[in-house]
């Protein structure tokens, strides 16, 4: 099985693609079109700002071949962000995959959001051996709201999509690839289903 | 809300582990890679690496253990020590760092902030600051707690902040080393002052003292070293008494 990790210079791509050797997976770093289009399972990564990374992505065209790929997509953190209509950040148009907006959290809570917080309400094969209310690592200032796509949630003042999914499309708010074990579970839910 | 975070720390010279009291009497508490992987397993939420090497040559051999901690542990790390340029976090981030933890330098030059967490995002950059309680102000110290600085703590963390900062790792250099509990009261009033997260370090003895540092202090995570190398406070009973007490752990 071929593995791809979209390369567009964004974010610190190294932890996934240790994570994946971890689980036994040796996932190829790339940008090219054909690569990513012929590759059984693409990882969408992303740390940093929206609007730039945006920007990265039109460049080398992945906006318009992101939404077109046929084989499971997980898009992590800023990637899957980047999926849904719009982001508050730098006020940036998404892909449009994922029925939502992305919204920044308001002041009473202290941002960037880092730490291991619970998601519930799982409903998806991407939490298959998962169980409810488990600790996945999180780091974010901006935050997708609850639609038709969630299949995860954090359930606190303001609850928020933890996991959405659209047909072929997988997003996660948090770092599987730093969340131990469980992580690495999920990160293997998506490889084989 | 996120659980309260627990962070072992480990220093690094040359690529080990040391231990010792105020920098002197080091001695080699072996791999880190071992040690951090055992930490990982026990329950740590988030580790630090702090590279104390003195020469060059000795921080490439940390940039090669970053790249060997990356391939191994799966929860968060940062690395700080020694970081003092965008070039100089690039290489780290490169290895496999998930965050970056400044001190000095940005005293030097402050705007080193906003270029970091403009290139690399506020995420991954902690800035520490240790400061000691004089009378009744705290001095921000630099060069590893040996220069007083003419910076305030409160006023230095609001700027820092502004400039970009992710995370505030504050020491206590009043409470470090002494077991006697955290800097409690500067530490709430760093946490209604800026609206990052605080790391709070210095003075962990006993249990009791992360309940306080939580529930008076206000921290968002509590750093260690000691008590959890010389295994004074197990990490998997810590985190027991930190549920029985009602403090949200993982």
């Amino acid at each position: 099985m071929k593995t791809v990790l979209i390369d567009y210079g964004s974010g610190n791509i190294k932890s996934i693609q240790f994570a994946l050797a971890r689980i036994g997976c040796h996932a190829v770093l790339s940008n090219n079109p054909e690569m990513i289009k012929n590759a059984d399972r693409v990882i969408f990564p992303g740390v940093g700002e929206a609007s730039n990374a945006m920007l990265k992505l039109k460049k080398s065209k992945l906006d318009i071949l992101i939404p077109d790929l046929k084989q499971p997509v997980l898009g992590i953190c800023l990637g899957m962000q980047l999926m849904c209509e719009h982001t508050a950040e730098g006020d940036t148009d998404g892909l449009g995959i994922f029925q939502t907006n992305v919204l920044k959290f308001s002041n009473n809570i202290k941002v960037p959001q880092v730490g291991w917080n619970n998601i519930t309400k799982l409903s998806s094969q991407l939490f298959d051996n998962v169980e409810e209310s488990v600790y996945m690592y999180f780091v974010h200032s901006f935050y997708a709201t609850i639609c038709q796509d969630t299949v995860a949630l954090i359930d606190g003042t303001i609850p928020y999509s933890a996991a959405l999914k659209n047909n072929n499309f997988y997003g996660v708010q948090f770092h599987p690839e730093k969340s131990g074990k469980i992580g690495e579970q999920i990160l293997k839910n998506f490889l084989i289903n | 809300m996120v659980a309260k975070r627990i962070i072992p720390c480990l220093d690094i010279k040359n690529g080990r582990t040391v231990k010792g009291i105020n920098f002197q009497n080091l001695v080699d508490a072996g791999n880190p890679v071992e040690l951090a992987k055992r930490y990982a397993n026990q329950g740590a939420d988030e580790l630090v690496f702090l590279d104390i090497s003195a020469t060059l040559e000795e921080r490439k051999t940390t940039r090669n253990m970053v790249l060997k901690i990356a391939e191994q542990i799966n929860i968060p790390f940062t690395v700080g020590g020694g970081i003092s340029s965008v070039e100089d976090v690039d290489v780290l981030l490169k290895h496999g760092a998930d965050k970056i933890s400044v001190n000095s330098s940005v005293l030097r030059d402050p705007n080193l902030i906003n270029r970091l967490s403009h290139k690399f995002g506020s995420q991954c950059i902690v800035v520490a600051i240790d400061a000691k309680q004089i009378g009744e102000d705290w001095i921000v110290y630099s060069a590893g707690g040996t220069i007083p600085t003419k910076m305030e703590l409160f006023e230095w963390a609001k700027e820092v902040e502004l400039r970009g900062a992710g995370e505030i790792l504050f020491t206590s250099m009043s409470h470090d080393g002494t077991k006697k509990g955290f800097a409690h009261n500067a530490l709430y009033r760093l946490s209604q002052g800026v609206n990052i997260p605080i790391i709070a370090s210095g003075g962990a003895g006993t249990s009791q003292h992360f309940i306080d540092v939580f529930t008076q202090g206000k921290a968002d995570a509590a750093l260690a070293a000691s008590v959890f190398h010389f295994n004074e406070i197990p990490l998997i009973s810590l985190k027991e008494t930190l549920k029985m007490n009602h403090i949200k752990v993982r």
